[in-house]
């Protein structure tokens, strides 16, 4: 029997025995309530004496499992079986003893709650902390293969190429992320100026009316998913963007840097839209009259006052942005070449960063082979650069916000 | 002369004004416009695959067509008729052995290349089978029906039959995985961390945390999933377990931060009346300022779903791009969702897979839209202005 096994037994036995026995003190203390005083509610012995059966068995199984995934002793089964009913046998004496009105049971089951709640909040830092550690880990392999200068470094990205012991010169990772910066900035070239003036219409110039409409109506583009963007990009405006070339006289590629660039940024119009709306309308009504009654115009009110103060959240937004459009994936594996290519020409074909990653995991490479472990070595710096970012993004709101009110 | 002078100036500062207004209203217009554009692409490209063609023609359930199931339907019909469906006929006939022996007229599926050729697309067939197929048109025993398979079948390799019941199955599958581990855990961290948590170091590191988390590239917790899911915790790989897990992780931060509007919209003079009446934190909490922000989580958790539901990059990374004509019918098969679906399709190269592509996509859209839709609606109808 192993643990997994025995925990489900465990469970399917003792939580309705454990239910059974709050439900029964419920009603003792029921009965008994109103000829002394009770410090605590009936519910709450109940409650008390259930989360005191349970609990301690589940731990006993939380440790075993635990001990077991990472791998430093794997307990028999029965055994955990046996120690996790005794616990919970202690448990259920230790609970029923305590069944009496001087004792509080309300503040033990709050404690008990307050622990769940605090574990609950544990696990969003321990999945950033997961994140970190299984690609630091990963990349340290890889590293360990491929120099860390010669990946920033170099020129030449062929991981095909790449042999368990001839590594040098085919993990150059300056390709990749020059595709990456274009297509990052033809996508921000749309949608920071799409954005934010649409952000100003609704803000500054439509009706109440016009805005109800409009917001929701950019927020769709935001709901739309991106492999559904990708697909778009590759059948629709990929064949679109050749043919404008080839009119203008120039040669594109169908897997071009300029088709996922532009869909790209239309798919971020509503983040910095939506961001920029809020952060313009919180500009505070006085600032404006005060310019107004100056006698400027509506525009020049908008870009001498408001946008200036609204500035610091128009940034965040803009940066948000950026880290959508490097980590964006589904629109460039779709629309984007497969070839690392050091250019910069739009037109061509060009490769991300996060393309590599998938290519790189869905290949039927051995986990450890060069080629997978490279994934883990761009995801890293992904990773740093989409942290850096958000840094920044929150350092900007916090040290500039709210200076006029 | 100053005044004609100023005069000039403000002419000029108005036309400013007028084509500031006018870049402003072409913005939105842009987007307005790329939202039609592409909603109208989709449709004309999708809204063909929801009909389907079938012919009239005798099927022959005999002992002969039970060794090769060709011989079910006259040699005529056998270039036309779906090989995939052909192919289901001896299974069909153990299954009900009272047809066995008799023949009969049936509306059967056809190729892809006369369902194309039907809708006027690019097809292969030659130009003996268009010619037989124009003629059969017209005796009226070849038409367009209303595409159920797509909907009551799996992928397949052949396109006529490819549908999306059990990419679907799989999405249904991956977000009550993904529901069971993020709401319990995204609630009960936003409560702690709005009405219990001390304002110290460790809860500011928390709240960092939960943003940072939001920020980071959908693909990286693919990353995360593969290395610490399945290489490190045994989880199989392509299972709508850890699809789940995996999208669980990236809903959560979504659910926390709504789950946290939501509670401190709740005025204080809730929290204060229940501690007048002898109410502790935790009474004071659980019930009354949980059921009141009830609809603002209920709507986080919705939009949260719906951002799990359409997501893909993170799949493909744990492998849930997989070929699977079969539903999953546990957590730990492996199973496909209606995105991956989508991609799988979109790198087929045969023409017939392109509108069941964009069909695919209308119907995602439809869910993912109705679901946000739904998640307004609700807080619309529940918002409470104290």
């Amino acid at each position: 029997m192993n643990t997994s096994d025995a925990a489900f037994y465990f469970f399917i036995t003792v939580l309705p025995i454990a239910a059974v026995i709050g439900f029964l003190v419920k009603s003792k203390v029921q009965n008994a309530f109103n000829d002394t005083h009770w410090r605590s509610l009936p519910i709450h012995y109940a409650f008390y004496v259930g989360l005191v059966i349970a609990l301690p068995g589940a731990i006993a199984f939380f440790f075993a499992s635990a001990l077991h995934l990472l791998t430093i002793y794997t307990a028999d089964g029965i055994h955990v079986l046996v120690l996790a009913t005794l616990l919970s046998m202690w448990g259920g004496f230790h609970s029923l003893k305590n069944v009496r009105p001087a004792f509080c049971a309300r503040e033990s089951v709050e404690r008990i709650i307050r622990y769940f709640l605090i574990s609950a909040a544990f696990i969003s830092i321990l999945t950033t902390i997961g994140i970190v550690l299984a690609i630091i880990f990963e990349a340290i392999h890889f590293f360990k293969i491929v120099s860390l200068w010669e990946f920033l470094t170099g020129t030449h990205w062929a991981p095909d190429d790449a042999t368990e012991g001839n590594t040098s010169g085919m993990f150059g990772s300056i390709p990749i992320f020059a595709g990456t910066f274009m297509i990052t900035i033809i996508a921000m070239s749309v949608a920071v100026p799409v954005g934010i003036l649409s952000a100003v219409y609704m803000s500054e110039y439509a009706s109440e009316h016009v805005r109800n409409i409009a917001k929701p109506a950019l927020e769709i583009l935001a709901g739309i998913p991106t492999v559904v963007y990708g697909f778009f990009a590759a059948i629709t405006v990929s064949p679109l963007v050749v043919n404008f070339a080839e009119s203008a006289g120039l040669h594109a590629d169908y897997t071009n840097a300029l088709t996922p660039g532009l869909v790209m940024g239309i798919m971020i119009i509503p983040f910095i839209s939506s961001l920029s709306d809020d952060v313009i309308r919180s500009v505070p009504r006085s600032l404006r009259d005060a310019s107004l009654a100056l006698g400027t115009t509506n525009s020049e009110t908008i870009i001498k006052i408001v946008l200036p103060t609204a500035l610091p959240g128009i940034i965040a937004a803009c940066l948000l942005g950026v880290s959508r459009a490097l980590g964006e994936t589904m629109i460039v594996v779709m629309a984007a070449g497969l070839r690392p290519n050091l250019t910069w020409n739009p037109l061509e074909g060009m490769t991300t960063v996060t393309v590599r990653i998938v290519d790189a995991l869905t290949g039927d490479q051995a986990f450890d082979s060069p080629e997978t472990l490279s994934a883990f070595g761009l995801g890293l710096v992904l990773l740093v650069i989409t942290l850096i970012l958000n840094f920044i993004s929150i350092y900007v709101t916090r040290r500039f916000r709210s200076q006029y009110e | 002369m100053n005044k004609i002078v100023s005069n000039k100036a403000l002419k000029r500062r108005y036309r400013k004004e007028k084509i500031f207004k006018g870049a402003a209203i072409f913005a939105l217009l842009l987007a307005a416009s790329f939202l039609v554009f592409f909603f109208s692409n989709m449709i004309g490209k999708g809204v063909s695959a929801f009909s389907q063609a079938e012919i009239l023609v005798d099927v022959h359930y005999s002992e002969s067509s039970m060794k090769s199931y060709r011989k079910a339907v006259d040699k005529p019909y056998r270039k036309i008729v779906s090989r995939g469906w052909l192919r289901t006929l001896p299974m069909y006939m153990e299954d009900n052995p009272e047809v066995m022996g008799t023949t009969r007229q049936e509306w059967v599926l056809a190729t892809a290349d006369v369902d194309q050729y039907l809708k006027g697309y690019p097809n292969r067939l030659k130009d003996k089978h268009k010619q037989y197929i124009d003629k059969l048109q017209e005796e009226g025993k070849l038409k367009l029906a209303f595409n159920t398979g797509f909907f009551t079948r799996g992928d397949s390799k052949m396109a006529e039959l490819a549908g999306i019941k059990s990419a679907v199955i799989g999405s249904i599958l991956v977000l009550l995985v993904t529901l069971a581990v993020a709401l319990p855990i995204g609630v009960m961290t936003a409560i702690y961390l709005e009405e219990f948590a001390p304002d110290n170091r460790l809860t500011q590191l928390v709240e960092v945390n939960i943003n940072n988390l939001a920020a980071i590239p959908s693909i990286l917790f693919g990353l995360l999933g593969l290395a610490i899911f399945i290489n490190f915790f045994g989880v199989p790989r392509s299972s709508a377990l850890v699809g789940g897990l995996t999208l669980a992780l990236m809903t959560l931060p979504v659910i926390i931060i709504t789950t946290r509007a939501a509670l401190r919209a709740v005025p204080n003079s809730i929290r204060e009346a229940a501690y007048g009446l002898g109410a502790s934190r935790w009474q004071a909490v659980f019930h009354h300022v949980l059921p009141l922000a009830f609809p603002g989580i209920l709507t986080g958790t919705i939009i949260g779903l719906a951002q799990a539901m359409g997501e893909t990059a993170p799949l493909l990374v744990i492998g849930m791009m997989a070929y699977i004509p079969d539903s999953p019918t546990g957590f730990t098969d492996a199973a496909t969702v209606l995105p991956a679906q989508i991609f799988t399709w979109a790198g087929e190269s045969i023409r017939a897979y392109e509108e069941r592509t964009a069909a695919a996509i209308l119907v995602l859209v439809t869910i993912l839209l109705s679901m946000n839709a739904f998640a307004i609606w609700l807080r619309k109808r529940f918002e409470t202005r104290w």
